[in-house]
C-alpha cells in the first residue's frame, strides 16, 4: 500500500515538473549562458587582465560573482531547485549560510597569518 | 494499518505538514540525494576554503597561467587555460546531455534516456582521460603529494611582470601548498566524476533492462542527474579558484 501511496505521489510531482520544467529549448538557453559566462571569464584572463594590467583585487571579485552565476544556473535550472516548492529549496539553501560563515572567519584568519609568516 | 492516512476521513488534515504525504513533493530518495549533496558540498567547501585561507596567506604563489600552460601532447608552452577550458566544455556539455536524459525521462521515451545517458557517461570518461593527462604533465614536471619541481623548473612559475622573483624558500613553501591542495582537491573531486560515471553506467543498464519501464517513472535518472549536476557545479568553483584566481 505505501508503495501504491509513493506512485501517486510521483505521478503528482511529475505532472508539476512537466508544467515547469525544462524544455529543450530553455536547456539549450541555460548552455547557452553557462558557455557565454564562462568566455567572459576566458575573456578576462587571458585579454583583459595580461593587457591592461589590471590589479588581482579587481579581477578575482568579478571571477567570483560570475562563477555564483553559473552555480545559480546549475542549480536553479538542471537541478530543478526553481521549481520545487520553496520549502525545498529552502531546506537546502539555508544550510549554506554556514559555509559563508566559514569563508568570513577563515578570510579574517588568514591575514593574522601572513603577518606571522613574514 | 499504516494506510489509514490516505482515507477521505482524514480530509481535515490537507496541509502538506498534516502528514501522509511529502510536505515538499519530492519522492523520499530525491529528498535524501539533495540532503546527500548538501553534506558533499560542505566537504568540497572545507577543502576549497582551507585552500583559500592558505593562499591569503602566503606571501607568494606559483602562477596559474605559467603553471597550467600546455595541451598535453599538442601544445608544451603558451597555452594559459586551454586545456581546461577543454575540460570545463566537455564537463558543462555531459550535464546538458543529463538534463536531457531526464527531459525523455519525463516523456518516458526510453531510447532517448539510454542515447543521452551514453553520451554522458561517454563524456564523464573524456573529463577522466584529460584529468589523468593533466596529473600526469603536472607529476612530470615535478609536484606530486609532498613533492615539488627543481630548483630551475620551480623558478619559471614565479616569474611576474613587475615583481622581483622570491626568495627560493617562499618558493618551496608555497609550491609544496600548491601542489598537495591541487591534487587532493582535483582528486577528490575526480573521485566524484569517477563514481558519478559508475553510477551512470548501472542506472543505463537498469533503463535497458526495463526497470524503469516496469516502475512506470524515470525518477531514478533525476536522481543520478542531481548528483552528476553536482560534479558540474564544484568544478565550476575548482576552475575558477584554482585555474583563474
Amino acid at each position: 500500500m505505501s508503495a501504491e501511496t509513493t506512485h501517486v505521489h510521483t505521478q503528482e510531482g511529475a505532472v508539476h515538473g512537466e508544467h515547469e520544467g525544462m524544455t529543450k529549448k530553455k536547456i539549450m538557453k541555460v548552455l547557452y549562458i553557462l558557455l557565454g559566462i564562462t568566455s567572459i571569464e576566458f575573456f578576462i584572463a587571458l585579454y583583459l587582465g595580461p593587457h591592461y594590467n589590471i590589479s588581482s583585487h579587481w579581477i578575482n571579485p568579478i571571477y567570483i560573482v560570475l562563477t555564483l552565476f553559473k552555480a545559480f544556473y546549475i542549480v536553479a535550472y538542471f537541478m530543478h531547485l526553481k521549481f520545487e516548492k520553496l520549502d525545498m529549496a529552502l531546506a537546502i539553501i539555508v544550510p549554506i549560510l554556514f559555509i559563508i560563515g566559514l569563508i568570513l572567519v577563515l578570510t579574517n584568519e588568514s591575514h593574522y597569518w601572513i603577518d606571522l609568516r613574514l | 494499518m499504516s494506510t489509514a492516512v490516505a482515507q477521505p476521513v482524514d480530509d481535515v488534515k490537507s496541509t502538506p505538514w498534516s502528514g501522509g504525504r511529502s510536505p515538499f513533493d519530492v519522492e523520499y530518495g530525491k529528498l535524501m540525494m539533495w540532503f546527500f549533496l548538501l553534506s558533499d558540498a560542505f566537504t568540497f567547501s572545507t577543502l576549497l576554503i582551507s585552500y583559500g585561507a592558505l593562499r591569503f596567506s602566503a606571501p607568494t604563489w606559483p602562477a596559474p597561467s605559467l603553471v597550467f600552460q600546455s595541451f598535453p601532447g599538442l601544445i608544451e608552452h603558451g597555452a594559459p587555460l586551454v586545456f581546461v577550458g577543454l575540460m570545463t566544455l566537455i564537463l558543462i556539455l555531459s550535464s546538458v546531455t543529463m538534463v536531457l536524459a531526464v527531459e525523455a525521462g519525463h516523456r518516458n521515451s526510453k531510447k532517448e534516456v539510454v542515447t543521452w545517458m551514453l553520451f554522458t557517461i561517454l563524456g564523464g570518461i573524456m573529463f577522466l582521460s584529460c584529468q589523468a593527462l593533466e596529473w600526469n604533465h603536472l607529476h612530470s614536471e615535478g609536484f606530486w603529494w609532498g613533492h615539488i619541481p627543481t630548483k630551475e623548473v620551480m623558478k619559471e612559475f614565479f616569474i611576474r611582470p613587475g615583481v622581483p622573483i622570491p626568495p627560493y624558500s617562499q618558493q618551496a613553501m608555497t609550491s609544496h601548498q600548491f601542489a598537495n591542495l591541487f591534487f587532493t582537491i582535483t582528486g577528490f573531486h575526480g573521485f566524484h566524476v569517477f563514481s558519478g560515471v559508475i553510477i551512470n553506467i548501472i542506472i543505463t543498464v537498469n533503463v535497458l533492462l526495463g526497470t524503469y519501464q516496469k516502475r512506470g517513472s524515470y525518477l531514478m535518472i533525476e536522481k543520478v542527474g542531481l548528483y552528476w549536476h553536482f560534479v558540474d557545479l564544484v568544478w565550476v568553483f575548482v576552475f575558477t579558484f584554482f585555474y583563474l584566481v
